[in-house]
């Protein structure tokens, strides 16, 4: 269009021109301005993540030195903490209690998002709202409680005692219930024609149609179990029963942290959230991407 | 294949009575569509039938048993939906075999049944791809043959043609029709569309607001409307009203014309005269209407012509060739035997 115009050579043209030149400026910079802020909020991301990984392949005395570049790098501290048997078995039990923990929220709370989303039953609303409402009490009030609990039950230092206050979550039902809404009650319908019962519409209908928001709870728990550190500290009190954030704090002393070796611990544990998202996102992209389509 | 029997049929949602006592029999084979405005409750009534919606009063019989009280899936029925209802994550196959959930059959005999009903809606070759790989008109004969491949004592259709084009919906409409002829299925078809009633139907059930206006054939219903409602609701373009006044053994339009009358009104009793546009000629001996040409249709053969008129705006339909050009003058009669007069107040039909 611009060479179009530059060749008639008319006035109105050459002002179009000067118009579009313009605008292809401003454009120009908003672009460039884009660009800024994702790159420094990337940065900050990333940020943390790179002195983890300086701080692990470093020396004792380096790790209060803000180099990013350790000047004498080492593996030494991962040798350390993988040959440190402890390390090891708090990695099982942090796989064991966010795997469990993961499978019954998904489960759980599809289940019981769906039944509030698609059925129509007395108190239908009251127990929506009973459940939202524990979103607003922080983990900070409930750790007295559940220790209470745990306590009288004797779960005190079992993988029972860490896992169940998060078995099911408010937050994970609120949000398949809100993605069981996009279900049309017609394929529902349809099945109860074909001759399904309730519990295999929801597990051979629903559930296969809501996958993306199952993976993106998948993750969300997994991480939130696999990062939890107050509770796992506090209802635990063998070493052997520690997670790895519970574990992780405990290396060094109250007046000696050893920071490197935190760092290469949390390096090491980031591989299995690593491995979880890398296998996950690719239903919640199809997922956004599939929604994009509907609308 | 089964009678069905639909008694005093009601239903209310909270306080908002919807449907008002449906009585409908229906039996072994009929194809059956239920036509009528939207909102009027067609679907309502469907899935009453169909166990998706409960029963506020009366009673469904299908096959000799009262099913008020039973499951969908024991009511020996089929549906399909408007919108297909596919389940998007499974191939065409798993589809159609979910039809065959409850049966009591073997995996071969399910799959050989499965073949042969793909085979009658002629999609053997689609068994193995998933609902986003299909057309539209390919979604629907998936959820058809999902409805098919029990035999169902009755299949319930709920506006399964509407999501479809033009030409498409034509040609669904025709096999549908001839799968109907090929089975031999009970059929409910519920469509908002009087075409599709007419093409279709053995019988129409022609509804509004909850209330049956009329059942009868296509022929009846065109022919021998019940009242205004039916008249204007079936045949496109839509019937004209005219204003007139009876007088005993005649009636005079608005325009002071008088018309000789089969029937008898009371003097001065308000009606409607209809007279459906294929019955208006061009030229008669005795000019009912008089009025100006404003919009013309050619539709080929034929010729819509919208005439203004002392009556209202006036449509009728003329041979295509030499039809009369916009602005022209033109007069329009009609053969007496033709006409059909309604009460203005109730609406009913005099006879
Ligand atoms: N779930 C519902 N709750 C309340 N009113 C409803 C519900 N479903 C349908 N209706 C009402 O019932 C009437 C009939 O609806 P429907 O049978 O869907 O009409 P249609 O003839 O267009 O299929 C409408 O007035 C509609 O508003
Ligand atoms: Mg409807």
């Amino acid at each position: 269009m611009s060479v179009a115009s530059e060749v008639s050579g008319r006035p109105q043209a050459a002002t179009d021109l000067l118009f579009s030149r313009k605008a292809k400026k401003q454009r120009n910079m908003g672009q460039i301005l884009r660009w800024m802020v994702l790159f420094l909020g990337g940065l900050i991301m990333i940020a943390p993540i790179a002195y983890m990984i300086s701080t692990s392949l470093k020396w004792p005395h380096e790790v209060y030195n803000v180099n990013l570049i350790p000047e004498e790098p080492t593996i030494e501290n991962y040798t350390y903490v993988l040959e440190d048997g402890r390390f090891y078995g708090w990695f099982v039990n942090s796989i064991i209690i966010a795997l469990i923990t993961t499978v019954s929220n998904l489960f759980f709370d599809s289940l019981v998002g769906y039944t509030l989303c698609k059925f129509r039953f007395p108190g239908r609303q009251i127990v929506f709202i009973a459940i939202l409402s524990t979103l607003m009490i922080p983990t900070e009030m409930l750790v007295i409680p559940w220790y209470m609990m745990s306590q009288s039950f004797g779960w005190l230092d079992s993988y029972w005692g860490i896992m169940f206050p998060g078995l099911m979550t408010a937050f994970g039902t609120f949000l398949m219930k809100q993605f069981f809404e996009s279900v049309p009650d017609d394929f529902l319908e349809a099945a109860r024609i074909d001759g399904l019962n309730e519990f295999q519409i929801w597990w051979r209908i629903a559930m296969p149609l809501v996958k993306p928001a199952l993976a993106a709870l998948a993750i969300f728990v997994f991480l939130g179990n696999w990062t939890a550190f107050l509770w796992p500290l506090i209802v635990t009190n063998s070493v052997e029963m520690y997670t790895v954030p519970v574990g992780l704090s405990g290396f060094g002393d109250e007046v000696d942290v050893a920071w490197e070796l935190i760092m290469t611990g949390a390096a090491i544990s980031t591989l299995p959230t690593l491995i979880v998202f890398l296998i996950f996102q690719r239903f919640i992209i199809r997922g956004v991407v599939m929604a994009g389509l509907k609308g | 294949m089964a009678d069905l029997s639909l008694k005093k049929l009601t239903k209310a949602y909270g306080q908002v009575e919807v449907l008002h006592g449906i009585d409908l029999d229906i039996s072994d084979g009929e194809f059956v569509v239920f036509v009528g405005p939207s909102g009027c409750g067609k679907s309502t009534s469907l899935r009453m039938i169909a166990g998706l919606e409960e029963i506020t009063g009366g009673e469904i019989w299908i096959d000799g048993r009262m099913v008020n009280n039973l499951e969908p899936k024991e009511r020996d029925i089929a549906m399909v939906f408007q919108n297909y209802a596919i389940y998007p994550h499974m191939t065409v196959r798993k589809n159609i075999a979910f039809g065959l959930w409850n049966a009591p059959m073997s995996k071969s005999e399910k799959s050989a049944r499965i073949e042969e009903v793909a085979r009658v809606l002629d999609m053997d070759n689609l068994l193995d791809r998933k609902p986003s790989q299909l057309s539209g008109g390919q979604r629907q004969r998936v959820a058809i043959g999902r409805a098919m491949v029990r035999n169902p004592a009755v299949f319930l259709f709920d506006e399964p043609l509407s999501n479809l084009d033009a030409q498409l919906r034509t040609q669904m409409r025709l096999e549908i029709k001839k799968l109907h002829q090929k089975v031999g299925n009970t059929i409910i078809f519920v469509t908002h569309d009087q075409v599709e009633a007419m093409t279709l139907a053995d019988r129409i059930v022609i509804m509004k607001d909850g209330f049956i206006q009329q059942i009868g054939t296509p022929e009846e219903v065109f022919h021998n409307p019940v009242n205004a409602f039916v008249a204007q609701f079936i045949g496109a373009p839509s019937m004209n009203m005219l204003e007139a006044t009876g007088n005993g053994q005649d009636l005079s339009l608005r325009n002071g014309e008088k018309l000789p009358l089969q029937v008898t009104t009371l003097t001065g009793q308000k009606l409607l005269v209809g007279i459906r546009p294929d019955d208006l000629v061009l030229h008669p001996e005795t000019p009912l209407i008089t009025g100006n040409i404003s919009v013309r249709e050619p539709l080929g053969s034929e010729t819509l012509i919208y005439v203004s008129s002392s009556h209202g705006e006036i449509v009728a339909r003329v041979p295509g060739k030499d039809a009369p050009r916009v602005g022209e003058e033109v007069h329009l009669g009609a053969n007496p035997d033709s006409l059909h007069v309604f009460d203005a107040e109730s609406g009913a039909a005099l006879v």
